[in-house]
């Protein structure tokens, strides 16, 4: 009875959730069929949205990017965030201002991180010229005006700010290990980096599946990063899904092809999440 | 005891400071071989200090540390050749028992074969041959102990520490694993340090014990000299549950104690060599079991009515506290005495029994 009642309550909640989640979802996906342009339509046109959209160049230069930005996010923030910890966990004097140092770029929006790098990278007055003022005269470093370079000077930007809170997240992961898993392993006579390796970061499990998720959420923001630096240039060699999808729909008058485009980033998140789950949830019972 | 014996510990003039606050002070220790050390003291008096210190996982401030006869002052843990219990079992999750007993060895290099042999003894040993493929997870607190145990004893070493290595068990299991360390120090005949703050852990386990306080020894003695005859105060009122009753007064020449209601001759009590009565203000000691009630009372030397105040029944026995002129006497009687609050009865004890120690000093006269 107790349980019917309860059930009975959360309803309401579960009918929103399915309209909006399911519901736009499901509206996106059928639309993305169509050969909608500024309004919605029902003209069904089969797969010709998707034919056409991984027929453009500038759809196939953002997933790369996405790509590349993606998985270097992923691996070098959960490097420099576990290794700033690491470091800061070894008991060193004022932590507290070395923490609030590292964690400052979190506090700031992306558009604010975009633009503090478009500056500091900027040969006119960033890097580049600090250097050739020291001495060095031929040195380039212009990442955000180099086509094949530009994605790596917005991944600098985004790890500067992401790697902060990261950490902070280690920390507390680290924190938790009893202090006598370390006596331990110093009377077995196990080097620390071994230590690291073998015993605290397996005993770091969720910890580490925690900072993914952080870091993951902040990949689906670089589009705010993009535009702060970028704005996509030079020519198209910065461009990424999300500002595709925004421009089809709001630029372009093109909504099937933005539809389309959502319904492959849709698809590919689908891909990493649904096995994910299923070993996270689905595998339980014979762990 | 030590004396005639070769010793496996010694530390000297050992200090240790966090910052301004000296946890150790000039602390001096000589273990013997196969000698079985309990470390005993109230919390925070510096007995996992002493221990870390002596398994080189803090640095001293001052002095040395000697495991059979070599300095290992500066040694790293690992080549001191001791092997380690802790109260919370840091065993490493992620592995397996065979794992956790393994890991050690086969970062020493230890020879694969080898290994297989430690473990297979250690596991018959503690009884874990059933639980070597388990993760930690899956064992239950008196098994995962078993198992911290088993990593120290697989590194054939001469010296074991640990450090409340019962604490976090319930009663039962409690009692149980401390026979079979006491057991395991019968098998081995190694040199074991073993801090607690549990008394019956280490009435039961010692071969001398030592109370600290303060970062200093208090008394090291075996454990029925530290119960029969505690060196002061301090260590008396420690060790024995109920706690000893204490009452001031002043001691004349002629052995006569006066005060806090009581006037009795201290004839026949043993005094430590080199002391005698003299006029002094003291604190006379006595044991609860050392105080006799009904007929047995009558026997005593000294005798006097009393009130029941408090009846504390324990099964085996039960917990009188009783009142004469204000003062508390604390007793205990047979569990099948019937005794009820209000009772006038007849108390007594015998001067031999007694334990003085000098107000000013708290030393043991
Ligand atoms: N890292 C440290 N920094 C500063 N003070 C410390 C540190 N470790 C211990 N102390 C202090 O040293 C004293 C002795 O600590 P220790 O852990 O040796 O006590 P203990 O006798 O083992 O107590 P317990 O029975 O509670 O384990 C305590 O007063 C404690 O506050
Ligand atoms: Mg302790």
């Amino acid at each position: 009875m107790k349980n019917l009642n309860a059930k009975i309550a959360s309803i309401p909640m579960i009918f929103t959730a399915l309209v909006i989640f399911v519901g736009c979802t499901a509206w996106t996906i059928y639309h993305s069929f169509t050969n909608s342009r500024l309004l919605p339509n029902n003209n069904w046109v089969g797969f010709d949205q998707y034919e056409r959209l991984w027929d453009t160049k500038r759809w196939i230069v953002s997933v790369g990017n996405l790509a590349i930005y993606g998985v270097c996010s992923l691996v070098i923030s959960v490097i420099i965030g576990f290794v700033l910890a690491a470091l800061l966990d070894r008991k060193i004097r004022f932590e507290g201002v070395f923490r609030s140092i590292f964690l400052f770029p979190f506090a700031l929006s992306f558009i604010v991180t975009g633009l503090v790098w478009q500056w500091i990278l900027n040969p006119e007055f960033g890097v580049q010229k600090v250097l050739q003022s020291l001495g060095w005269e031929n040195v380039t470093f212009d990442p955000l005006y180099n086509p094949d370079l530009v994605i790596y000077g917005i991944l600098i930007a985004g790890i500067w700010q992401g790697s902060g809170l990261i950490m902070c997240v280690m920390l507390a992961g680290l924190r938790g290990i009893d202090g006598d898993i370390w006596k331990a392993t110093r009377v077995d006579g196990i080097k620390t980096w071994k230590t690291y390796i073998f015993v605290i970061i397996p005993m770091m499990k969720p910890v580490f599946v925690t900072a993914l998720v952080l870091i993951a959420s902040g990949i689906i923001k670089v589009y705010d990063l993009v535009l702060a630096q970028t704005s996509g240039g030079p020519g198209i060699a910065s461009e990424v899904p999300a500002k595709y999808v925004y421009d089809k729909m709001f630029n372009a008058q093109n909504l099937g092809q933005g539809f389309a485009a959502s319904t492959m980033m849709l698809v590919s998140v689908a891909i990493v999440l649904i096995p994910w789950a299923y070993l996270q949830f689905g595998g339980k019972k014979n762990d | 005891m030590s004396n005639n014996m070769q010793s496996s510990i010694s530390i000297r003039d050992l200090k240790l400071s966090f910052g301004s606050f000296d946890v150790l002070k000039n602390l001096n220790l000589e273990i013997g071989k196969g000698e079985f050390l309990v470390l005993l003291g109230s919390s925070g008096c510096g007995k996992s200090t002493l221990l870390n210190c002596i398994a080189g996982l803090l640095d001293v401030t001052d002095g040395q540390i000697f495991i059979n006869g070599k300095n290992v002052t500066w040694e790293e843990p690992s080549d001191r050749g001791i092997g380690m219990v802790f109260q919370s079992y840091a065993l490493y999750p992620q592995m397996t028992v065979k794992g956790n007993l393994a890991f050690g060895l086969k970062n020493a290099k230890v020879p694969k074969a080898e290994i297989e042999k430690r473990i297979a003894r250690t596991a018959e040993v503690l009884q874990i041959e059933s639980l070597l493929t388990r993760k930690p997870a899956a064992l239950s607190g008196g098994q995962r102990q078993r198992v911290a145990i088993g990593r120290a004893l697989v590194r054939h070493v001469d010296v074991f520490l640990f450090d409340e290595p019962l604490s976090n068990l319930d009663a039962k299991l409690r009692a149980d694993l401390r026979v079979e360390i006491k057991r395991l120090h019968h098998q081995l005949k190694n040199t074991m340090i073993y801090v607690t703050h549990d008394q019956v852990e280490a009435m039961t386990l010692a071969d001398r014990i030592a109370i600290m306080k303060g970062g200093v020894v208090m008394q090291l003695d075996s454990p029925s000299i530290i119960y029969n005859r505690p060196a002061n105060k301090y260590v008396a009122d420690f060790i024995g549950s109920p706690a000893m009753n204490f009452y001031q007064g002043t001691l004349d020449k002629d052995n006569n104690f006066r005060g806090d209601g009581l006037s009795l001759s201290v004839t026949g009590y043993p005094f430590e060599e080199g002391r005698v009565a003299q006029n002094q203000q003291v604190w006379l000691g006595i044991r609860p079991e050392h105080i006799r009630s009904a007929d047995a009372a009558q026997q005593c030397a000294v005798q006097m009515g009393a009130i029941v105040e408090l009846v504390e029944p324990m099964g085996s026995d039960t917990q009188i506290w009783s009142v004469v002129d204000k003062q508390n006497y604390r007793f205990r009687v047979d569990g099948q005495t019937e005794m009820t609050e209000g009772d006038s009865i007849r108390i007594g004890f015998d001067p031999e029994n007694l334990s003085l120690f000098d107000r000013d000093s708290e030393l043991r006269l």
